[in-house]
């Protein structure tokens, strides 16, 4: 039981999301049909792929007849990221071969976001809980989106696309506790915003990942005691 | 429907790939220092890179556009400290607001 209420904090924590993220679900859902993609295929893929951007890339691509290759290779770009945010939660996910093959699938921008503590430590109870919820709105929105069409609309007249950028800024803010994470955050909105004008969309986050050599020469591993210090220093 | 098909099956098949290669290939084994210093910056590193990019962010180009208000107007409850819940409707609101006027 006491899982289960850790599993409840993230799945409260990402409550807010779920809202923006089934709208989501939603409209890729019906930009997919429209793009061709028949009603089982993208309703397969967010079961599989879960990854929004990727999704609507490959959507967007296929319904400009842009081709497969194309499609692909855009939709691998935008979720790269998870390779080093894969890499991130590592030491987070236990269990065998399966159990942490499935819980990696839940490891969104949103959930890993949510379940950050600092200092390179993730909350896997949160990570689970933040995941699945969200894993759900997405698949229950792509559902209605391919079976009902749209019925609320563009969800950005509801203002739901600043709503990520909102929630980064707030998960950021609470990670820049140390003079190094905000040189290597500066460091890394810099890289993004230069790389925009000339790369794919994904790409800019990739190379955002430079900056975390601005690390190279700092101390190892911070102790909670010298989090502490910092926070009341 | 075969295009789409394709894509789903090499999309969804490299996307799970890429997720658990993490915890695939690190299992057990202690990252070197240096190589977790770097991984503990990557946080506010892909943080702030989503920040901008969620914000700012078009195909090939940077826009400014009823985002940004969102963003602007949701520094407040973060200085406030306020829920993430308050954060997000605050941001909501004032970008469907400028939309709406605009």
């Amino acid at each position: 039981m006491g899982s289960w209420r850790r599993y409840r904090t993230g799945v409260r924590a990402a409550a807010p999301l779920a809202v923006a993220v089934g709208a989501f679900g939603i409209s890729y859902g019906v930009l997919a049909r429209e793009a061709g993609m028949g009603w089982l295929a993208p309703l397969v893929m967010s079961a599989t792929t879960f990854a929004g951007s990727a999704q609507f890339a490959v959507a967007s691509v296929l319904g400009a007849g842009g081709g497969v290759a194309a499609a692909c290779v855009a939709a691998i770009l935008l979720n790269a990221r998870y390779a080093p945010i894969g890499m991130s939660v590592a030491g987070t996910l236990h269990g065998g071969f399966l159990k942490r093959l499935a819980e990696a699938q839940l490891v969104v921008d949103e959930s890993w976001a949510l379940s950050n503590r600092g200092g390179g430590r993730f909350d896997r109870s949160t990570l689970i809980g933040a995941g699945s919820l969200l894993y759900l709105a997405w698949v229950a929105g792509t559902t209605a989106g391919v079976a009902g069409g749209n019925l609320i609309g563009d969800p950005n007249n509801l203002g739901l696309d600043a709503a990520f950028p909102a929630l980064f800024l707030a998960l950021l803010w609470g990670q820049l506790r140390s003079r190094r994470a905000v040189v290597a955050a500066l460091c890394g909105a810099a890289i993004a915003l230069a790389v925009t004008p000339f790369a794919k969309p994904g790409i800019p986050l990739i190379a955002a990942c430079v900056a975390c050599l601005t690390g190279w020469e700092g101390r190892p591993r911070q102790s909670r005691s010298e989090l502490a210090a910092e926070e009341a220093g | 429907m075969t295009a789409a098909w394709a894509a789903v099956g090499v999309v969804g098949a490299v996307t799970v790939a890429i997720k658990s290669a993490g915890t695939m290939l690190l299992r057990g084994g202690e990252l070197p220092p240096r190589a977790a210093t770097m991984i503990e910056l990557l946080a506010p590193v892909m943080l702030a890179a989503l920040v901008v990019t969620n914000a700012f962010g078009g195909d090939h180009r940077l826009l400014l556009d009823p985002r940004a208000a969102g963003l602007a107007a949701a520094t407040l409850p973060i200085a406030l400290r306020a829920p993430i819940l308050v954060t997000v409707v605050v941001a909501a609101a004032a970008a469907a607001l400028v939309r709406a006027l605009a």
